[in-house]
């Protein structure tokens, strides 16, 4: 990725949010409320196939049966899940044959937001879909990967383009009524990315979407699903952000991945949501995600890397399911809390096939009055002989008014296996940043170096570009928190 | 090079340093001893520009410059440097990659290019051979773990690679063993030059042996009760601190 191809990304000079701005365009946008009628329209306005709506009907009807989790470490007044509105478009009165035909201030939204979509930067080698509220706007590079065989674009598309493969793998991953969030995001989810990689072919670029939540009080529901077939590999990058509103929004995503034999799919998130007020804690983005992978086939892989520095309140695992023997689950995290943030993030490792391997690498740091706790499952099954699991989940302190707090669970059912689990808490200092000073060291460099040591693990399993934005984007955040 | 005017200065608002007046020039080393508790370490953070302690009054000027309205990088840059008596552990930060850092901010201060990690690591060798330290410091992280000699020779090891002009060295000689004192007394002897200078806080003779001062200094209770040359520092070491504190 060259320069201004990213991302998360140079805007961000100050420590404002910088990607605080809404856009004006016309917006077709739902009335407030959820019902049947809502969801049978979602389903009539996309055009879907009969398959969809019985999926979604199915996935509401779970959901009323449903009640909001109560386990997680955050606290929140309760979300009034009438007063939303399910779908928001921008405006459009026919399918867009080109990016010229889009609205010209979402493209500059995307400019905004250093999201190159049109066509002279098409040339470098990332291909993006930018997702607009609840729709997607632009899928960039889908002619190239086509050559190859490989699908990239809007699920909404997907779903009239190939159903038969939406519905052969939707919902396989993460069932309609896996849990409260994920079965509200089957029946009211409007768009996301589908992409699927046919066997022996190594995705000749990163494939990544862009998320953004314009309007207020519209909730983003997206649903990304990825195939990876036999002896495939790809690499795909997500970045989110949202505009600041006084009121806070819901997104409620699901991912799911599918490999096969011999496959991988290795998966990273940069997130940077609204997260509030950073005095009042007033307004920014509930982030309650359910992303979970299934390694399906013998020996194939899935590999979760997660920056997540947003969002006023965050519940999200992204799990690997072991199935296939010899296939292994990575989970690396990094997850900052500063201002009013809560953050209950970590991961779940099912291995069921044997000699199936899970490494969670996980470094909570928690600033200001914010709460960072880890959560993570390692469950290993009666078959799962000589499983394995590392795990290592360190915390830092900046300030003393932040807490973290780690909650590791580990079932085992079967006498072979190996787990081990590391736990560490340290603190960033204003001696430590003092020292750097004295030695000509700026602030800003020192809460740098400090701050990419301890995240050095996960640091290196992201794209390089996108490894030096998240390191700008979490000393940006933190420089005023040390003290 | 360095003018400390009636300096008054604490923390939290108890007074520490209590009138202290200090010359020193170009070339000059200066000793400055004390009972324990009597403001050394004090007056050094003053000079370095801790955030913690405040100057109520007084002056401090450097090559004509007010130290006090500086803070701690600026005067770093301007070249000050300060040898810490308790250097703190940052676990997770390379120390070679540390040490680099703070080259490079004088580099850019300077208006040159910042040198690369493999350039670096020449200047880097040749400073830690003269040191008599072993490479494998290169690798460890910056002071975490490290012995009490092994942080005070990685304090010199900065200021052999920061070439500052003036340099307090707090108690750099405890902690240190007989060999390692007088490896890093010769190391401090090849960094001196005409124009820089060197402040001495010692509770011992015998660093004063390798490194002569021009001037010793005793601090007691906030204030300079008495000056001299290297004799002082002999006269103290047989009798002890009673005959200067109590003097009036
Ligand atoms: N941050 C602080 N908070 C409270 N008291 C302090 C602080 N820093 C220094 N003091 C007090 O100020 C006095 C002088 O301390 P300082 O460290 O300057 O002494 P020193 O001359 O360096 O002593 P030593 O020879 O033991 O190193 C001591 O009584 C110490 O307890
Ligand atoms: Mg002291």
């Amino acid at each position: 990725m060259s320069d201004e191809q990213n991302s998360v990304s140079d805007l961000l000079e100050d420590n404002q949010y910088k990607y605080g701005f809404t856009t004006d365009v016309e917006s077709e946008t739902f009335a407030k409320g959820l019902n049947e009628d809502v969801v049978r329209a979602i389903s009539k306005k996309k055009n879907e196939p009969e398959f969809m709506l019985n999926f979604r009907l199915k996935a509401f009807a779970k959901w009323k049966t449903m009640k909001e989790p109560a386990w997680p470490n955050v606290h929140y007044p309760s979300i009034d899940f009438q007063n939303i509105s399910y779908y928001s478009a921008p405006k459009k009165k026919k399918v867009l044959e080109s990016l010229d035909e889009v609205d010209p201030e979402v493209m500059r939204t995307f400019e905004k937001l250093g999201i190159p979509l049109d066509e002279q930067k098409k040339l470098a080698n990332v291909a993006v879909d930018a997702v607009f509220d609840s729709v997607s706007v632009a899928t960039t590079h889908k002619k190239k990967l086509m050559e190859q065989g490989i699908i990239f674009c809007p699920i909404s598309e997907a779903l009239q383009d190939y159903p038969e493969l939406v519905e052969e793998y939707l919902g396989t991953v993460v069932p309609v009524g896996d849990n409260y969030y994920a079965a509200l995001n089957s029946a009211v989810f409007t768009d996301g990315s589908f992409v699927y990689i046919p066997p022996d072919t190594i995705s000749p670029m990163e494939i990544s979407t862009y998320f953004r939540i314009n309007t207020e009080e519209t909730g983003q529901f997206e649903r990304t699903l990825i195939i990876c077939a036999e002896n495939s590999y790809v690499s795909y990058l997500e970045g989110c952000t949202a505009p600041q509103f006084d009121t806070n929004q819901l997104h409620a995503a699901v991912v799911e991945l599918v490999t096969m034999d011999n496959a991988e799919i290795k998966y990273s998130t940069v997130q940077n949501w609204y997260a509030g007020d950073k005095e009042t804690g007033k307004g920014g983005i509930y982030n309650f995600v359910t992303k979970r992978g299934k390694c399906a086939g013998d020996n194939s892989k899935i590999s979760w890397t997660q920056v997540e520095t947003g969002s006023a309140i965050t519940w999200k695992y992204p799990s690997c399911i072991l199935q296939g023997d010899n296939s292994s689950g990575e989970f690396y995290s990094v997850a900052l809390t500063n201002g009013h943030m809560q953050a209950d993030t970590g991961t779940k490792m099912i291995h069921i096939g044997k000699n199936t391997r899970s490494s969670i690498i996980s470094k909570g740091i928690s600033a200001d009055h914010s709460s960072n706790s880890y959560r993570g499952q390692v469950r290993i099954g009666k078959n799962a002989t000589n499983a394995r699991n590392y795990s290592q989940c360190d915390s830092m302190l900046v300030g003393d008014k932040s807490s973290a707090h780690t909650f590791p669970y580990i079932e085992t059912a079967n006498s072979s296996v190996q787990v081990e689990h590391e736990a560490a808490t340290s603190k960033i200092s204003e001696d430590q940043l003092f020292y750097f000073e004295s030695r000509g060291v700026s602030r800003e460099n020192a809460i740098e170096a400090v701050i990419s040591g301890f995240c050095k693990d996960v640091f290196k399993q992201l794209p390089m570009e996108f490894a030096v934005e998240a390191q700008k984007l979490l000393t940006l955040k933190l420089e005023d928190s040390v003290g | 090079m360095l003018e400390i005017k009636d300096l008054h200065a604490g923390v939290d608002g108890t007074e520490i340093v209590k009138g202290i007046s200090l010359s020193v020039n170009k070339g000059e080393v200066h000793a400055i001893m004390g009972p324990n508790g009597s403001g050394k370490s004090t007056l050094a953070k003053i000079l370095s520009g801790h955030p913690a302690y405040e100057a109520t009054s007084g002056e401090i000027i450097f090559d004509g410059k007010n130290l006090l309205e500086m803070d701690a990088e600026e005067r770093s840059l301007a070249g000050v440097f300060m040898g810490f008596q308790y250097p703190v552990e940052v676990p997770g930060v390379n120390n070679a990659e540390f040490l680099r850092m703070a080259h490079n901010a004088r580099r850019v201060k300077a208006g040159e290019e910042e040198v690369d990690p493999l350039d670096f690591d020449e200047l880097l060798s040749e400073k830690m051979k003269m040191l008599g330290m072993e490479k494998k410091y290169k690798e460890r992280n910056l002071n975490d773990g490290f012995s009490g000699g092994e942080k005070k020779k990685n304090e010199i090891l900065q200021m052999a690679i920061l070439e500052p002009k003036l340099s307090l060295l707090d108690e750099t000689d405890s902690g240190l063993d007989i060999d390692a004192l007088r490896i890093v007394s010769e190391g401090v002897n090849k960094l001196r030059s005409e124009n820089n200078a060197l402040i001495l806080i010692t509770h011992y003779q015998r660093l004063l042996d390798y490194i002569k001062p021009d001037f010793v200094h005793v601090l007691s209770q906030g204030k300079i009760v008495k000056s001299g040359d290297k004799a002082l520092a002999i006269e103290l070491e047989s009798q002890g601190y009673d005959w200067v504190t109590t003097a009036d």
